[in-house]
């Protein structure tokens, strides 16, 4: 490990650092805002279900970098231009979260859903204001997933040029050097470990009736 | 008032429909409870739900007070229309109090002066305030029934639907949850549509019970003891039971039976004349009825096997059975006598006191007199509900007389 190459590179590697947080953490809420009313449809009309998760499937087998170079000749962006990243992880985040939406408001009991109706709920109320929040815990344990697996993808980026923490990769193999990979993975690994964190944290903090303790 | 006239579902399509319900013309008085009841596959939950348009009837008309349901807004209808589902079905993320302030909320009240109405209603259904803040998992299942309850109630609407509200829980709870909720009704006088399997407590909750058969097909409509002593077919007759002759004693009154003078001994105190008489039969115990400083009726001892001298204590009693009050049916009285190890059923006032014993010959015997004196012979109903047979649903006969 050479800590003199890291001290005289700090500055550079905060920066690929900080962008590194955003390239993954927008990606992860774009997606999630995305896939919110996409999972309801596929939840609500069981024609659509079928499609989306198998269109959501295929979208998730394209490689990351090819879509990467791909996307500028879509979108007319240049190559370098950290939109083409974003617009990629949201839609594998997307891809990822249609189906653990779907599948989190599915896990609702029926007799909850079919109270609400006999209430007096209109859908979109029942589906904002009760169905929605019961499916928290099932989309917080997706939304992990999804948010762990774009820190890793945004250093794919890396080798179109796009500044990030991959770059330490890439220097590290050019020039034959272990300290930037492994201050790379370790660098990473924080990241993830600090968005595991505060959705977990949000997660809790949102569903206070599922630490309850009984009373009885 | 509600009435379905001639309203049929069917679900499915081509060959595969099937008849939830066929063809049903009935008519629900306005501060009853009405029970609808049968086997599973009756169509009884779908005729409930066709009520507040949870499911919407492929054929035939509901109107609520003479207006047809399908021209108010569903939501809208569904608001004032309380509905308590079995296991509750209440909102897992939302406290107690905020379960019950649910439909006043929707109704646009402010959630505040919700919640002060939520806590009024959790004492009505016998819950403490403090449970208020609790979540539905941290209540037992009788706590969260009567919770489902409250909520129905919270924007006091007219008519309450019933799904099988009470067949989640245990029996000893359930009788509780009953007799309560008889009493909760005997205050609001709510139009409540009862759905449940079990006969037993379509006879003790409904002032007019609708037997449906599988199909959907209306097989008997009338009064509980019209049910039990003159089933209109072989269906309804199966359905109730072999004990239905045992179950109608219920809505005979006990009131003429005579009550024999019963000597009691005092919890604590010894027999003043040692254990036992000298003219009781040898070898066979000799029961002695033990009551406490009230005169509230504690067991039974056998003074056979007490030592003079030494005071009755409760670990001595074998504990009685039921107990025959004055209001009680034939029924409880037969229970009581039988129930109890002197084979002498015990008898309290209005306030608990023994008044003496009921002895089951009495009750036999009461029970021939009530034949002879019958107001109808078998097989010729007078209810306007017997008319009801073999699915000719005849609007003028399916009224349950009030």
């Amino acid at each position: 490990m050479n800590w003199n190459w890291l001290n005289r590179n700090t500055d550079q590697i905060l920066s690929w650092l900080l962008a590194h947080l955003w390239l993954a953490a927008l990606p992860t809420l774009l997606g999630l805002l995305l896939a919110l009313p996409l999972g309801a449809i596929a939840f609500r009309y069981r024609w659509s279900y079928a499609a989306l998760i198998t269109v959501a499937g295929l979208l998730y087998t394209i490689p990351s970098i090819a879509l990467f170079v791909v996307l500028p000749g879509i979108l007319g962006t240049r190559i370098l231009n950290p939109l083409n990243v974003v617009v990629a992880l949201t839609l594998f985040t997307l891809a990822l979260l249609v189906r653990v939406v779907a599948d989190a408001l599915d896990s609702v009991p029926p007799p909850v859903r079919q109270s609400a109706t006999a209430m007096g709920y209109r859908p979109i109320r029942s589906l904002l204001t009760v169905q929605l929040p019961l499916a928290i815990p099932v989309i917080g344990a997706g939304l992990r997933v999804a948010a762990v697996s774009n820190v890793s993808l945004v250093s794919v980026a890396a080798l179109l040029g796009v500044p990030q923490l991959g770059q330490l990769f890439l220097v590290g193999f050019q020039l034959d050097f272990y300290t930037p990979i492994i201050a790379g993975i370790v660098l990473c690994l924080l990241v993830a470990a600090v968005f595991d964190t505060i959705i977990l944290v949000a997660v809790r903090l949102a569903t206070p009736w599922t630490r309850a303790v009984s009373h009885r | 008032m509600i009435n379905f006239d001639n309203v049929s579902k069917t679900f499915g399509e081509g060959d595969h429909r099937t008849a939830a319900v066929d063809d049903l013309t009935i008519e629900i008085p306005t501060g009853k409870i009405t029970v609808f009841v049968g086997p599973s596959g009756c169509g009884k939950t779908t005729s409930l739900r066709m009520i507040n348009r949870m499911i919407e009837p492929t054929s035939g008309t509901v109107l609520i007070d003479g207006v047809d349901t399908r021209s108010i807004d569903a939501p809208t209808l569904r608001r004032g229309i309380g509905y308590v589902i079995q296991n509750a079905g209440l909102f897992p993320h939302r406290t107690v109090l905020d379960n019950i302030a649910t439909v006043p909320v929707l109704q646009g009240q402010s959630r505040r002066s919700a919640r002060a109405t939520a806590a009024e209603l959790l004492e009505r259904v016998g819950l403490p305030e403090s449970m208020g803040q609790r979540y539905p998992a941290q209540l037992s299942g009788g706590q969260q029934q009567r919770v489902g309850v409250a909520r129905a109630l919270a924007a006091d609407p007219p008519v309450m639907l019933m799904d099988e509200p009470f067949s989640a829980v245990d029996p000893v709870v359930r009788a509780q949850l009953q007799d309560e909720f008889t009493r909760l009704q005997a205050e609001l006088g709510k139009t409540i549509v009862f759905v449940t399997h079990d006969i037993d407590e379509a006879v003790k909750l409904g002032d007019g019970i609708a037997v449906l058969a599988i199909g959907g097909r209306l097989a008997q409509y009338a009064t509980p003891a019209e049910v039990l002593s003159h089933p209109a077919d072989d269906f309804v007759a199966d359905f109730v039971g072999r004990d239905r002759g045992y179950r109608a004693l219920s809505f005979t009154a006990a009131g003429q039976l005579p009550v024999h003078e019963e000597p009691t001994l005092r919890l604590g105190s010894s027999p003043a004349r040692g254990p036992a008489p000298s003219s009781a039969p040898v070898g066979e115990p000799y029961w002695v009825l033990v009551v406490d400083d009230a005169r509230q009726p504690r067991g039974w001892v056998d003074a056979r096997r007490l030592t003079s001298g030494r005071g009755v204590e409760l670990g001595d009693l074998v504990l009685g059975g039921s107990l025959a009050d004055p209001h009680a049916s034939l029924r409880t009285a037969l229970d009581a006598a039988l129930s109890s190890p002197s084979g002498r059923g015990v008898a309290i006032d209005a306030d608990g006191r023994v008044i003496g014993t009921v002895a089951a010959r009495d009750v036999l015997r009461a029970i021939e007199a009530a034949r002879v004196n019958a107001p109808h012979s078998p097989g010729q109903g007078t209810s306007p509900g017997a008319g009801a047979r073999e699915g000719e649903a005849d609007p003028a006969a399916a009224a349950v007389p009030s």
